[in-house]
Protein backbone atom coordinates (compact mmCIF):
# COMPACT_ATOMS: atom_id res chain seq x y z
CA UNK A 1 0.00 0.00 0.00
CA UNK A 2 1.06 3.87 -0.49
CA UNK A 3 2.28 5.74 2.58
CA UNK A 4 -0.79 7.88 1.59
CA UNK A 5 -2.74 4.74 1.98
CA UNK A 6 -1.78 3.95 4.95
CA UNK A 7 -2.00 7.25 6.49
CA UNK A 8 -6.24 7.69 5.36
CA UNK A 9 -6.52 3.51 6.35
CA UNK A 10 -4.78 4.66 9.45
CA UNK A 11 -7.24 7.67 9.94
CA UNK A 12 -10.30 5.89 8.97
CA UNK A 13 -9.87 2.99 11.21
CA UNK A 14 -8.89 4.62 14.58
CA UNK A 15 -11.87 7.37 14.25
CA UNK A 16 -14.86 4.40 13.59
CA UNK A 17 -12.61 3.09 16.37
CA UNK A 18 -12.68 6.01 18.70
CA UNK A 19 -16.94 5.98 18.66
CA UNK A 20 -17.02 2.44 20.33
CA UNK A 21 -14.35 3.45 23.13
CA UNK A 22 -16.91 3.72 25.29
CA UNK A 23 -15.38 4.05 28.71
CA UNK A 24 -11.81 4.38 27.88
CA UNK A 25 -9.30 3.06 25.54
CA UNK A 26 -8.16 0.04 27.72
CA UNK A 27 -11.50 -1.61 27.29
CA UNK A 28 -10.96 -1.61 23.26
CA UNK A 29 -7.75 -2.89 23.59
CA UNK A 30 -8.86 -6.56 22.41
CA UNK A 31 -10.68 -4.48 19.64
CA UNK A 32 -7.11 -2.62 18.81
CA UNK A 33 -4.53 -5.68 18.45
CA UNK A 34 -7.28 -7.68 16.16
CA UNK A 35 -7.76 -4.45 13.79
CA UNK A 36 -3.33 -3.86 13.89
CA UNK A 37 -1.98 -7.12 14.20
CA UNK A 38 -4.76 -9.87 12.70
CA UNK A 39 -6.63 -8.18 10.00
CA UNK A 40 -4.12 -5.33 8.55
CA UNK A 41 -0.73 -7.30 9.94
CA UNK A 42 0.95 -3.44 10.28
CA UNK A 43 3.23 -5.20 13.27
CA UNK A 44 3.59 -8.48 15.49
CA UNK A 45 1.75 -9.10 18.55
CA UNK A 46 4.89 -9.27 20.56
CA UNK A 47 5.75 -5.92 19.05
CA UNK A 48 2.34 -4.86 20.35
CA UNK A 49 2.31 -5.73 23.87
CA UNK A 50 5.71 -3.85 23.79
CA UNK A 51 3.82 -0.73 22.67
CA UNK A 52 1.44 -0.97 25.27
CA UNK A 53 3.59 -1.31 27.79
CA UNK A 54 5.47 1.52 26.75
CA UNK A 55 2.43 3.78 26.50
CA UNK A 56 1.42 2.59 30.24
CA UNK A 57 4.88 4.00 31.26
CA UNK A 58 4.52 7.47 29.55
CA UNK A 59 2.70 9.73 31.65
CA UNK A 60 -0.90 11.36 29.56
CA UNK A 61 -4.34 9.45 29.08
CA UNK A 62 -4.44 5.88 27.89
CA UNK A 63 -5.03 6.59 24.76
CA UNK A 64 -1.44 7.33 24.01
CA UNK A 65 -1.09 3.40 22.58
CA UNK A 66 -2.97 5.07 19.49
CA UNK A 67 -0.32 7.13 19.16
CA UNK A 68 2.53 4.54 19.60
CA UNK A 69 0.52 2.46 17.20
CA UNK A 70 0.55 5.63 14.36
CA UNK A 71 4.45 5.64 14.67
CA UNK A 72 5.33 2.29 14.55
CA UNK A 73 3.43 2.12 11.13
CA UNK A 74 4.06 5.31 9.16
CA UNK A 75 6.76 7.40 11.58
CA UNK A 76 5.80 10.93 12.39
CA UNK A 77 3.22 11.20 10.38
CA UNK A 78 1.39 8.39 11.31
CA UNK A 79 1.78 9.09 14.89
CA UNK A 80 -0.19 12.17 14.35
CA UNK A 81 -2.85 10.98 12.02
CA UNK A 82 -3.99 8.21 14.42
CA UNK A 83 -4.01 10.48 17.40
CA UNK A 84 -6.30 13.03 15.28
CA UNK A 85 -8.29 9.66 13.92
CA UNK A 86 -9.03 8.46 17.72
CA UNK A 87 -9.35 12.17 19.26
CA UNK A 88 -11.31 14.23 16.95
CA UNK A 89 -15.07 12.42 16.43
CA UNK A 90 -15.15 12.48 20.12
CA UNK A 91 -14.23 15.82 20.74
CA UNK A 92 -17.27 16.92 18.44
CA UNK A 93 -19.20 14.77 20.37
CA UNK A 94 -17.96 15.36 24.08
CA UNK A 95 -18.34 19.05 23.10
CA UNK A 96 -21.87 19.04 21.83
CA UNK A 97 -22.87 16.67 24.91
CA UNK A 98 -21.50 19.01 27.42
CA UNK A 99 -23.22 22.04 26.04
CA UNK A 100 -26.26 20.30 26.31
CA UNK A 101 -25.49 18.80 29.74
CA UNK A 102 -25.05 22.70 30.81
CA UNK A 103 -28.84 23.48 29.62
CA UNK A 104 -30.04 20.61 31.59
CA UNK A 105 -28.37 20.12 34.48
CA UNK A 106 -31.02 22.17 36.55
CA UNK A 107 -33.97 19.91 35.35
CA UNK A 108 -35.62 17.35 37.35
CA UNK A 109 -35.55 14.65 34.60
CA UNK A 110 -31.25 15.05 34.48
CA UNK A 111 -30.78 15.26 37.75
CA UNK A 112 -32.61 11.78 38.10
CA UNK A 113 -30.62 10.65 35.05
CA UNK A 114 -27.33 11.52 37.30
CA UNK A 115 -29.01 9.54 39.96
CA UNK A 116 -28.75 6.59 37.74
CA UNK A 117 -25.14 6.43 36.55
CA UNK A 118 -23.26 7.44 38.99
CA UNK A 119 -23.64 4.32 40.98
CA UNK A 120 -22.13 2.89 37.71
CA UNK A 121 -19.28 4.93 37.38
CA UNK A 122 -18.17 4.37 40.90
CA UNK A 123 -18.45 0.17 40.18
CA UNK A 124 -16.79 0.44 37.19
CA UNK A 125 -13.51 2.51 38.62
CA UNK A 126 -13.61 0.48 41.33
CA UNK A 127 -13.40 -2.28 39.09
CA UNK A 128 -10.49 -1.32 37.16
CA UNK A 129 -8.91 -0.32 40.69
CA UNK A 130 -8.85 -3.88 41.83
CA UNK A 131 -7.99 -5.27 37.74
CA UNK A 132 -4.73 -2.50 37.83
CA UNK A 133 -3.87 -4.08 41.24
CA UNK A 134 -3.86 -7.61 40.41
CA UNK A 135 -2.16 -6.67 37.33
CA UNK A 136 0.51 -4.98 39.18
CA UNK A 137 0.85 -7.48 41.72
CA UNK A 138 4.64 -9.35 41.55
CA UNK A 139 5.10 -10.19 45.04
CA UNK A 140 3.25 -9.33 48.53
CA UNK A 141 5.55 -5.94 48.17
CA UNK A 142 3.73 -4.58 45.22
CA UNK A 143 0.50 -5.08 47.07
CA UNK A 144 2.13 -3.22 49.83
CA UNK A 145 3.23 -0.21 47.78
CA UNK A 146 -0.11 0.01 46.24
CA UNK A 147 -1.50 -0.10 49.32
CA UNK A 148 0.53 2.32 51.05
CA UNK A 149 0.30 4.55 47.75
CA UNK A 150 -3.70 4.51 48.06
CA UNK A 151 -3.21 5.14 51.76
CA UNK A 152 -0.94 8.41 50.97
CA UNK A 153 -3.97 9.48 48.82
CA UNK A 154 -6.26 9.35 51.34
CA UNK A 155 -4.93 10.13 54.37
CA UNK A 156 -2.60 12.85 53.00
CA UNK A 157 -2.01 15.78 50.50
CA UNK A 158 0.66 14.63 48.96
CA UNK A 159 1.48 15.02 45.56
CA UNK A 160 0.64 11.94 43.66
CA UNK A 161 3.72 12.38 41.74
CA UNK A 162 5.72 11.90 45.13
CA UNK A 163 4.15 8.58 45.58
CA UNK A 164 5.33 7.23 42.16
CA UNK A 165 8.76 8.72 42.06
CA UNK A 166 9.47 6.87 45.47
CA UNK A 167 7.70 3.65 44.10
CA UNK A 168 10.07 3.76 40.95
CA UNK A 169 12.98 3.90 43.63
CA UNK A 170 11.65 1.02 45.30
CA UNK A 171 11.62 -0.58 41.98
CA UNK A 172 15.49 0.11 40.73
CA UNK A 173 16.39 -0.94 43.97
CA UNK A 174 15.18 -4.66 43.86
CA UNK A 175 12.68 -4.21 46.17
CA UNK A 176 9.71 -4.90 44.06
CA UNK B 1 -6.07 29.98 44.72
CA UNK B 2 -9.68 29.94 43.98
CA UNK B 3 -12.21 30.68 47.36
CA UNK B 4 -14.17 26.85 47.75
CA UNK B 5 -18.39 27.47 47.02
CA UNK B 6 -20.40 26.22 49.29
CA UNK B 7 -20.83 22.56 48.24
CA UNK B 8 -24.27 21.25 46.22
CA UNK B 9 -25.03 25.02 45.23
CA UNK B 10 -25.58 26.50 41.62
CA UNK B 11 -23.23 29.53 42.58
CA UNK B 12 -21.26 31.19 39.52
CA UNK B 13 -18.48 28.97 38.23
CA UNK B 14 -14.89 30.39 39.35
CA UNK B 15 -13.11 32.59 36.79
CA UNK B 16 -11.18 30.47 34.92
CA UNK B 17 -9.70 31.41 31.43
CA UNK B 18 -8.71 29.28 28.81
CA UNK B 19 -4.94 30.20 29.25
CA UNK B 20 -5.48 28.34 33.64
CA UNK B 21 -7.50 25.28 31.78
CA UNK B 22 -4.58 25.12 29.29
CA UNK B 23 -1.82 25.29 32.28
CA UNK B 24 -3.82 23.00 34.59
CA UNK B 25 -4.53 20.45 32.04
CA UNK B 26 -0.98 20.06 30.49
CA UNK B 27 0.21 19.61 34.43
CA UNK B 28 -2.34 17.03 34.65
CA UNK B 29 -0.79 15.13 31.43
CA UNK B 30 2.69 15.19 32.30
CA UNK B 31 2.37 13.95 35.91
CA UNK B 32 -0.25 11.05 34.76
CA UNK B 33 1.90 8.23 35.27
CA UNK B 34 -0.29 5.00 34.58
CA UNK B 35 -3.85 6.64 34.66
CA UNK B 36 -4.55 10.59 34.42
CA UNK B 37 -7.62 10.84 36.11
CA UNK B 38 -6.56 10.36 39.57
CA UNK B 39 -4.41 13.29 38.65
CA UNK B 40 -7.42 15.16 37.11
CA UNK B 41 -9.36 14.49 40.03
CA UNK B 42 -6.48 16.12 42.36
CA UNK B 43 -6.34 19.14 40.63
CA UNK B 44 -9.87 20.00 39.66
CA UNK B 45 -11.48 18.82 43.12
CA UNK B 46 -8.10 19.33 45.83
CA UNK B 47 -5.75 21.89 44.39
CA UNK B 48 -7.58 24.49 42.41
CA UNK B 49 -10.89 23.46 43.30
CA UNK B 50 -12.86 24.41 40.20
CA UNK B 51 -15.35 21.20 40.74
CA UNK B 52 -16.95 19.50 44.01
CA UNK B 53 -16.75 16.19 44.70
CA UNK B 54 -20.10 15.45 43.40
CA UNK B 55 -19.57 17.65 40.29
CA UNK B 56 -16.22 15.92 39.42
CA UNK B 57 -18.85 12.36 40.07
CA UNK B 58 -21.15 13.59 37.65
CA UNK B 59 -19.13 15.22 35.12
CA UNK B 60 -17.03 11.58 34.67
CA UNK B 61 -20.24 9.38 34.52
CA UNK B 62 -21.47 11.44 31.71
CA UNK B 63 -17.89 10.97 30.23
CA UNK B 64 -18.07 7.46 30.87
CA UNK B 65 -21.05 7.39 28.16
CA UNK B 66 -19.26 9.34 25.16
CA UNK B 67 -16.77 7.55 22.77
CA UNK B 68 -13.12 8.64 23.55
CA UNK B 69 -10.65 8.39 26.53
CA UNK B 70 -12.71 9.40 29.25
CA UNK B 71 -10.00 11.88 30.69
CA UNK B 72 -10.04 13.74 27.43
CA UNK B 73 -14.18 14.25 27.64
CA UNK B 74 -13.51 15.82 31.52
CA UNK B 75 -11.16 18.26 29.71
CA UNK B 76 -13.63 18.80 26.63
CA UNK B 77 -16.67 19.00 29.48
CA UNK B 78 -14.78 21.07 31.98
CA UNK B 79 -12.69 23.46 29.36
CA UNK B 80 -16.48 24.00 27.72
CA UNK B 81 -18.34 24.59 30.75
CA UNK B 82 -15.23 27.67 31.94
CA UNK B 83 -14.95 28.72 28.78
CA UNK B 84 -16.74 27.90 26.02
CA UNK B 85 -15.35 26.58 22.74
CA UNK B 86 -12.11 27.83 23.38
CA UNK B 87 -11.91 26.60 27.06
CA UNK B 88 -12.85 22.91 25.57
CA UNK B 89 -9.75 23.23 23.30
CA UNK B 90 -7.44 24.91 25.80
CA UNK B 91 -7.88 22.02 28.55
CA UNK B 92 -8.08 19.40 25.49
CA UNK B 93 -4.62 20.34 23.78
CA UNK B 94 -3.30 20.69 26.99
CA UNK B 95 -3.67 17.41 28.24
CA UNK B 96 -2.31 16.09 25.29
CA UNK B 97 0.27 17.81 23.04
CA UNK B 98 3.04 17.19 25.77
CA UNK B 99 2.13 13.50 26.83
CA UNK B 100 2.64 12.82 22.45
CA UNK B 101 5.85 14.16 22.19
CA UNK B 102 7.09 12.45 25.42
CA UNK B 103 5.83 9.21 24.41
CA UNK B 104 7.57 9.50 21.11
CA UNK B 105 10.96 10.36 22.46
CA UNK B 106 10.29 7.45 25.05
CA UNK B 107 9.63 5.02 22.24
CA UNK B 108 12.67 6.16 20.67
CA UNK B 109 14.54 5.83 23.87
CA UNK B 110 12.95 2.30 24.90
CA UNK B 111 14.09 0.62 21.56
CA UNK B 112 17.87 1.80 22.37
CA UNK B 113 17.41 0.88 25.95
CA UNK B 114 14.30 -1.20 27.24
CA UNK B 115 15.65 -4.21 27.79
CA UNK B 116 18.08 -3.36 30.66
CA UNK B 117 16.92 -4.51 34.34
CA UNK B 118 16.81 -1.05 36.07
CA UNK B 119 14.33 0.27 33.60
CA UNK B 120 12.05 -2.73 33.96
CA UNK B 121 12.39 -2.89 37.62
CA UNK B 122 11.46 1.25 37.85
CA UNK B 123 8.26 0.46 35.36
CA UNK B 124 6.79 -2.54 38.14
CA UNK B 125 7.44 0.02 41.01
CA UNK B 126 5.21 2.90 39.34
CA UNK B 127 2.79 0.44 37.96
CA UNK B 128 2.05 -0.70 41.94
CA UNK B 129 2.28 2.95 43.07
CA UNK B 130 -0.50 3.80 40.56
CA UNK B 131 -3.16 1.01 40.69
CA UNK B 132 -3.08 2.83 44.46
CA UNK B 133 -3.46 5.80 43.56
CA UNK B 134 -6.78 4.60 41.29
CA UNK B 135 -7.70 2.55 44.59
CA UNK B 136 -7.56 5.59 46.60
CA UNK B 137 -9.45 7.30 43.82
CA UNK B 138 -12.55 4.64 43.52
CA UNK B 139 -12.43 4.89 47.61
CA UNK B 140 -12.90 8.53 46.95
CA UNK B 141 -15.90 8.58 44.99
CA UNK B 142 -17.63 5.53 46.86
CA UNK B 143 -17.50 7.38 50.17
CA UNK B 144 -20.18 9.54 49.36
CA UNK B 145 -22.65 7.04 48.60
CA UNK B 146 -22.18 4.88 51.56
CA UNK B 147 -25.66 5.90 52.94
CA UNK B 148 -27.40 5.20 49.86
CA UNK B 149 -28.54 1.15 49.58
CA UNK B 150 -29.78 1.87 45.75
CA UNK B 151 -25.83 2.77 44.59
CA UNK B 152 -24.36 0.30 46.82
CA UNK B 153 -26.40 -2.47 44.75
CA UNK B 154 -25.62 -0.87 41.14
CA UNK B 155 -22.21 -0.18 42.02
CA UNK B 156 -21.99 -3.86 43.58
CA UNK B 157 -23.47 -5.19 40.06
CA UNK B 158 -21.13 -3.53 37.97
CA UNK B 159 -17.92 -5.02 39.68
CA UNK B 160 -19.71 -8.17 39.82
CA UNK B 161 -20.45 -7.69 36.05
CA UNK B 162 -16.77 -6.50 35.03
CA UNK B 163 -14.86 -8.86 37.61
CA UNK B 164 -16.70 -12.06 38.43
CA UNK B 165 -18.87 -12.69 35.11
CA UNK B 166 -16.43 -10.74 32.51
CA UNK B 167 -18.94 -9.03 30.64
CA UNK B 168 -17.99 -6.74 27.81
CA UNK B 169 -18.45 -3.20 28.70
CA UNK B 170 -21.06 -2.36 26.51
CA UNK B 171 -23.31 -5.10 27.67
CA UNK B 172 -22.44 -4.37 31.02
CA UNK B 173 -23.88 -0.71 30.41
CA UNK B 174 -26.90 -2.01 28.34
CA UNK B 175 -27.93 -4.25 31.47
CA UNK B 176 -27.18 -2.15 34.47
CA UNK B 177 -27.74 1.46 33.19
CA UNK B 178 -31.47 1.36 32.48
CA UNK B 179 -32.57 -0.03 35.76
CA UNK B 180 -29.85 2.13 37.79
CA UNK B 181 -31.94 4.88 35.95
CA UNK B 182 -35.26 3.54 36.91
CA UNK B 183 -34.35 2.96 40.30
CA UNK B 184 -33.11 6.52 40.99
CA UNK B 185 -36.62 7.22 39.42
CA UNK B 186 -38.73 5.19 41.79
CA UNK B 187 -36.76 6.31 44.53
CA UNK B 188 -36.67 10.11 43.74
CA UNK B 189 -37.31 12.60 46.52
Amino acid sequence: MSERGVLAELAIQFALLSLLTVGGASAVLPEIHRMVVDVHGWMSSETFANLFALAQAAPGPNIMVITLIGWEVAGLQGAVVATAGMTGPAFVLTYGASRLWQRWRDLSWYRTFERGIVPITVGLITASAWLLTTAAGASWLSYLVTATSAACLLLTRVNPLLVLAAASVLGVAGLI
Amino acid sequence: MQQRHPRGSHVAPPNVTARDLFKSFAGVGLSAFGGALPFARHMLVERRRWLTEEEFTNILSLCQFLPGGNILNVSICVGSRFAGLPGAVAAFTGLLVMPVILVLLLAMLYSGYGHLEPVQAAFRGVSAAAAGLIVAMAVKMAYPLRRNPRAIVFAVLVVGAVLVWRLPLLWTLLALVPPSIAAAWLMRR
